[in-house]
């Protein structure tokens, strides 16, 4: 009988320890290829962030390291309710002449839209690009750049230039185009980045003047 | 231990009698999820390819060693890690690709193409053939892929080969080939159930296939047979004469 548990107990034992040296095997597997590659990975993180960055204030309109100059702010105006929205600042020779806000469309037809904002020094938007999204493709997808124009309609558009209650699509009586079939993106795409203009009015100064902050 | 299939009957199973896409019907998920264009298909197929190989590999490698009981969590230990590391070198050196793939990288950990051939062919064949037999039902899984990838394509965008610069670099940015001008796109096509449709037509038309050359095979033989038939029956009237 203490036979039969010795054996039992030595087997269990043996199978844990086997199990172990192969979690210790996977584990470390793992580790090397993170220690690899991570270098590399934040390399390409920050360079199609940069790519991002530019595409809305290109590198001859600014002169600072515009990936560094970033603050994060908690903003509901931004759309972010919790977690934190970057603003990223560009400047010429320590003058502002740009922000670029992360923003959140929470009221997509397929889910949030998240948007990168970029509004000049005196309020007209530099442009706005769409950074991901889950609508339906070939109705509410002409909101990314390269499958249409319709996201230009924001360049140069500012509070001044274009009062409130034109802040929204045709059929709302404002002055965007809507898709065929698709109203509710659109929608959600303008007053997004209506609100954030409105955010950008209202803490001006706080965006330009606060130290910036690493990138965790 | 079963009996030690042959080469051949590796690359034939993988590739057609056995094809994980279109006969064992397993990885659907991953499959019908990203099979939207040629080039995510490309990527995902290739990604699994390799995760495939590496863990038929590994536990052809280990077969001996681990007993029954445990090899379940070890094959998932030995899958999970293969993935990571395909994933973070994924990250690391086709980045726009994976920005694409982005959550099915990690959702291959869930295809039960790879368990499955672990445990019913890799833990039971030498190094050789598990590679072979990996390197088979992965390419036989990225060429269902591209096919779905590449009719999901033409058919809902009337493109060919778009976004190949993800996969390639900027070099191959005009490979996309416009297959339709002035085309106004099928959407039925890209959203989920264009996946299931194609991939249905894919089955069937591989069953015709099947079922053609079985008849064929009948036929031959029957043919045979009645050629072989009167030569015997004159054979023996001419014995019986003698």
């Amino acid at each position: 009988m203490a036979t039969k548990t010795d054996r039992l107990l030595r087997n269990t034992l043996l199978g844990g320890l086997i199990l172990g040296l192969f979690a210790l095997v996977a584990g470390l597997l793992v580790a090397t290829t993170y220690e690899n590659t991570k270098d590399r990975i934040k390399e390409n993180e920050r360079q199609s962030i940069l790519r991002a960055l530019h595409s809305l204030i290109p590198p001859e309109r600014h002169d600072n390291d515009i990936y560094a100059d970033m603050i994060t702010v908690q903003a509901a105006g931004l759309g972010y309710r919790g977690g934190l929205a970057k603003i990223y600042r560009a400047r010429m020779g320590e003058v502002p002449v740009a922000a670029i806000l992360e923003v959140i469309a929470p009221d997509g037809y397929g889910g949030p839209i998240k948007l990168l904002v970029a509004v000049n020094f005196d309020g007209r938007l530099a442009g706005v690009r769409v950074v991901s999204h889950a609508e339906t493709p070939g109705l509410g997808d002409g909101i990314e750049e390269e499958k249409s124009n319709w996201i230009h309609q924001f360049d140069n558009r500012s509070l001044i230039n274009t009062p409130p209650r034109l802040w929204a699509v045709k059929k709302d009586g404002g002055v965007f185009d809507q898709f065929t079939g698709a109203t509710i993106t659109p929608r959600a795409v303008v007053k997004a980045v209506y609100k954030a203009l409105n955010y950008y009015e209202l803490y001006l100064e706080q965006i330009f003047t606060a130290p910036s902050e690493p990138h965790e | 231990m079963t009996n030690t299939p042959s080469y051949r009957q590796i690359v034939l199973d993988g590739l057609w009698h056995n094809n994980p896409g279109l006969v064992q019907l397993l990885g659907l998920c991953p499959l019908l999820a990203v099979s939207s264009s040629f080039i995510n298909a490309l990527g995902l197929g290739l990604a699994t390819t390799l995760v495939l190989i590496g863990s038929n590999v590994t536990v052809s490698l280990i077969r001996n060693w681990v007993r029954e009981e445990l090899r379940i969590p070890v094959f998932v230990m030995v899958i999970a890690s293969f993935v990571t590391v395909i994933e973070l070198a994924m990250n690391a050196y086709l980045h726009d690709l994976y920005k694409v793939l982005g959550i099915f990288i990690p959702l291959i950990v869930t295809n039960c193409v790879i368990i499955g051939r672990a445990e019913a062919f890799a833990s039971k064949h030498s190094v050789q053939r598990a590679l072979v037999d990996g390197l088979m039902m992965g390419l036989g899984f990225t060429l269902v892929l591209l096919a779905i990838g590449g009719l999901r394509e033409i058919i809902g965008q009337g493109t060919l080969f778009s976004q190949a610069e993800l996969m390639f670099g900027s070099a191959f940015e005009d490979a996309r080939m416009v297959l339709i001008e002035d085309y106004r796109g099928f959407l039925l096509a890209i959203l989920p159930p264009g996946a299931f449709i194609v991939l249905g037509l894919l089955i069937a038309l591989k069953n015709t296939i099947d079922n053609h050359l079985a008849r064929q095979q009948t036929r031959r033989a029957t043919n045979e047979a009645a050629r072989n038939a009167p030569e015997a029956a004159a054979t023996t009237t001419q014995a019986t004469e003698s």
